[in-house]
C-alpha cells in the first residue's frame, strides 16, 4: 500500500548521512563559529512572532494575577510606607550631602562611569532554553535593532549576561548564572580581580561562583560589591554583578573563592536592556 | 505532502510550547521535555524514517535558538528518533507501557548524553548531583506528562495514518472521520 516511492533509500543510509552532516556542522561550529546564519534568519521570522504573541498573553495573565494579589497587599502596605516616607525624606536630605562628596571623590578616582553613558536598547525575553541544563534565553531584538554578538545585557541595576548569537529580529543571551558563563570581575572596595562563574549546582540556591580572588590579606568581606573588571575583554567595566555571600581561602593559600548573590533576580526576569556599544570599539561608536 | 505539513506544524507548536509555556510550568526549576516525547513517540509509532525526520528538525530548532555547538542537539534528537524507530515493530497501539518505557529511556539517554558531552567534558564530575537534580526529575516529569498526553499522541498517530491513506489510496477518502478511526483500531487488532 505504501510502495509509492520508486527509489526508496534504506533509512540507515539516510541516518548515516545525517549523522555525518551533524558532526560536520559541529566541527565547523567549533572551529569557525559557524552558526547557521541564514537558518537563524528564517527561523527568526517563523518563530519570533509566535513567541512574542505567547509572551504577550503570558504577560497579560501575569499582570492580571499580580493586580489581584497586589490589591490586598497594597492597602496594608500603604500605611506602613507612609510612615517610611517621612523617615526617608529626612534620611534623603542627609544622603544628598553625601552624594556631592561622592561625586567629588569619584572624579578624583576617575571612576565616574555609570550606565548612563552607554547606548541601550530595551528588549523582552520571549523564550527560555528548551532544556534544564543551560540558562540561555531569547530576546525579541536582533541585528535589525543594533543588537549583536558580545553585547552586554543588563536589567535594573545589574549584569544579566551577554549576547551569544544574533538573528535579524532575535538574539540569544547567555546569562551569568549559566554553567558556561565566566566573567572577569573585581571586588569594588578593594579592586582585587577575580572570576565569576555560573554553576548549575548553585542555581537552586540563587548563587553563582566566585573564584581566584587575588586577595591574600583577606581584605574583601562578605557583602562586598562585585563588578565587572576593567581587564575583561567583552564586558564593560563597572557593571554590578552581585554581592559576596561566602569566602574562603583556597588550598594554594594565595587566592580565595566562594559564592556571590547576583544583583538581578533571574527567576522573575521579563525584560532586559542591551548595551549596544561593544567594549572594543566603544570609542568609535561614540564619535558617530 | 499533507502529512509532512502536519508534521512540520506539530514540531513548530511543540517547540514553541517547550520554550515558552512549559518553561513557566517548571516545577522546582525543572521542565519536561516535550521534544523528546514527540521525537521518540513518532519514531516508535511511525518508524525510523519519520522518527529521524522529526528528531532532525526538532534538534535543528533547538540548535538554532539555544545551541552552544551547532549540530549537537540535532545529532542527539536524530539518534533518539532513529533509535526509537528501530523498535517500531514492537509497537502495539493500545499498549501504553512500552511507549512509556521507551520515552523514559530516550529521556535518560538524552540526559546522560547532555551531561557527558556538555558537563563531564568541562570537568563537572559530580554525576550524582546532576543525576538526582536534573536528569531524574526531568525524566519523571516527562513520563508523567506522557501519561497525560498519550491519548492525544495516539489520536495524532491515527490522524497521520489517515492522511497517509488519503494520499495513498483515494478509495479510502469515502470514510468519514468517525468510522475510519474505529476501522483503524480493528485493523490493528
Amino acid at each position: 500500500m505504501k510502495k509509492r516511492n520508486r527509489f526508496s533509500v534504506p533509512s540507515k543510509y539516510i541516518f548515516a548521512a545525517l549523522v555525518l552532516l551533524c558532526i560536520g556542522t559541529m566541527f565547523a561550529s567549533y572551529s569557525t563559529g559557524f552558526a547557521g546564519k541564514t537558518l537563524s534568519r528564517i527561523c527568526g521570522y517563523v518563530f519570533v512572532p509566535f513567541e512574542k504573541g505567547i509572551n504577550q498573553v503570558g504577560g497579560w495573565a501575569r499582570s492580571k494575577k499580580d493586580t489581584l494579589d497586589d490589591l490586598a497587599e497594597t492597602q496594608a502596605k500603604n500605611q506602613e510606607l507612609q510612615a517610611q516616607v517621612d523617615e526617608l525624606t529626612l534620611e534623603n536630605s542627609r544622603l544628598m550631602q553625601n552624594q556631592y562628596r561622592l561625586q567629588e571623590l569619584e572624579e578624583l578616582y576617575a571612576l565616574d562611569q555609570t550606565y548612563g553613558e552607554y547606548n541601550k536598547v530595551a528588549a523582552n525575553i520571549i523564550a527560555s532554553d528548551a532544556g534544564n541544563w543551560f540558562n540561555t534565553f531569547v530576546i525579541d531584538k536582533g541585528t535589525a535593532d543594533g543588537v549583536d554578538v558580545d553585547m552586554n545585557v543588563i536589567a535594573g541595576s545589574g549584569l544579566v549576561g551577554i549576547v551569544t548569537k544574533a538573528g535579524s529580529n532575535w538574539a540569544q543571551v547567555r546569562s551569568i548564572i549559566d554553567d558556561m558563563s565566566n566573567v572577569s570581575a573585581q571586588v569594588l572596595s578593594t579592586s582585587d580581580l577575580c572570576f565569576v562563574k555560573g554553576d548549575l549546582q548553585l542555581i537552586d540556591q540563587g548563587m553563582i561562583q566566585l573564584y581566584q580572588l587575588q586577595d591574600t590579606e583577606g581584605r574583601a568581606s562578605i557583602g562586598d560589591t562585585v563588578v565587572t573588571s576593567h581587564v575583561s575583554e567583552k564586558y564593560h567595566s563597572g557593571l554590578l554583578i552581585g554581592y559576596i555571600n561566602e569566602l574562603s581561602l583556597d588550598a594554594n593559600n594565595l587566592t580565595r573563592s566562594g559564592t556571590l548573590t547576583p544583583a538581578v533576580d533571574f527567576e522573575h526576569l521579563h525584560s532586559v536592556l542591551v548595551i549596544t556599544d561593544l567594549k572594543q570599539n566603544g570609542a568609535e561608536q561614540e564619535e558617530e | 505532502m499533507k502529512r509532512k505539513a502536519v508534521m512540520a506544524v506539530l514540531i513548530i507548536i511543540t517547540f514553541l510550547l517547550q520554550c515558552t509555556v512549559f518553561q513557566t510550568l517548571a516545577l522546582g526549576g525543572i521542565s519536561p521535555n516535550l521534544l523528546v516525547i514527540l521525537t521518540s513517540s513518532m519514531g516508535f509509532m511511525r518508524g525510523e524514517k519519520e522518527g529521524m525526520a522529526v528528531g532532525f528538525f526538532s534538534g535543528l530548532l533547538t540548535d538554532v535558538f539555544f545551541g552552544k555547538l551547532f549540530g549537537f542537539y540535532t545529532l542527539l534528537y536524530l539518534f533518539l528518533g532513529y533509535g526509537s524507530g528501530l523498535f517500531h515493530m514492537m509497537f502495539y497501539d493500545d499498549d501504553i507501557k512500552l511507549p512509556m518505557t521507551w520515552i523514559a529511556l530516550s529521556e535518560l539517554v538524552y540526559g546522560l548524553s547532555v551531561y557527558f558531552f556538555m558537563f563531564l567534558m568541562r570537568s563537572r564530575f559530580d554525576f550524582a548531583y546532576y543525576f538526582l537534580h536534573i536528569i531524574l526529575p526531568e525524566l519523571i516529569y516527562t513520563v508523567v506528562l506522557t501519561l497525560l498526553l498519550y491519548r492525544l499522541i495516539q489520536r495524532l498517530n491515527r490522524f497521520l495514518d489517515r492522511l497517509d491513506e488519503d494520499t495513498a489510496a483515494t478509495d479510502y477518502s469515502a470514510y468519514t472521520a468517525g468510522p475510519a478511526e474505529t476501522d483503524k483500531q480493528t485493523e490493528e487488532l
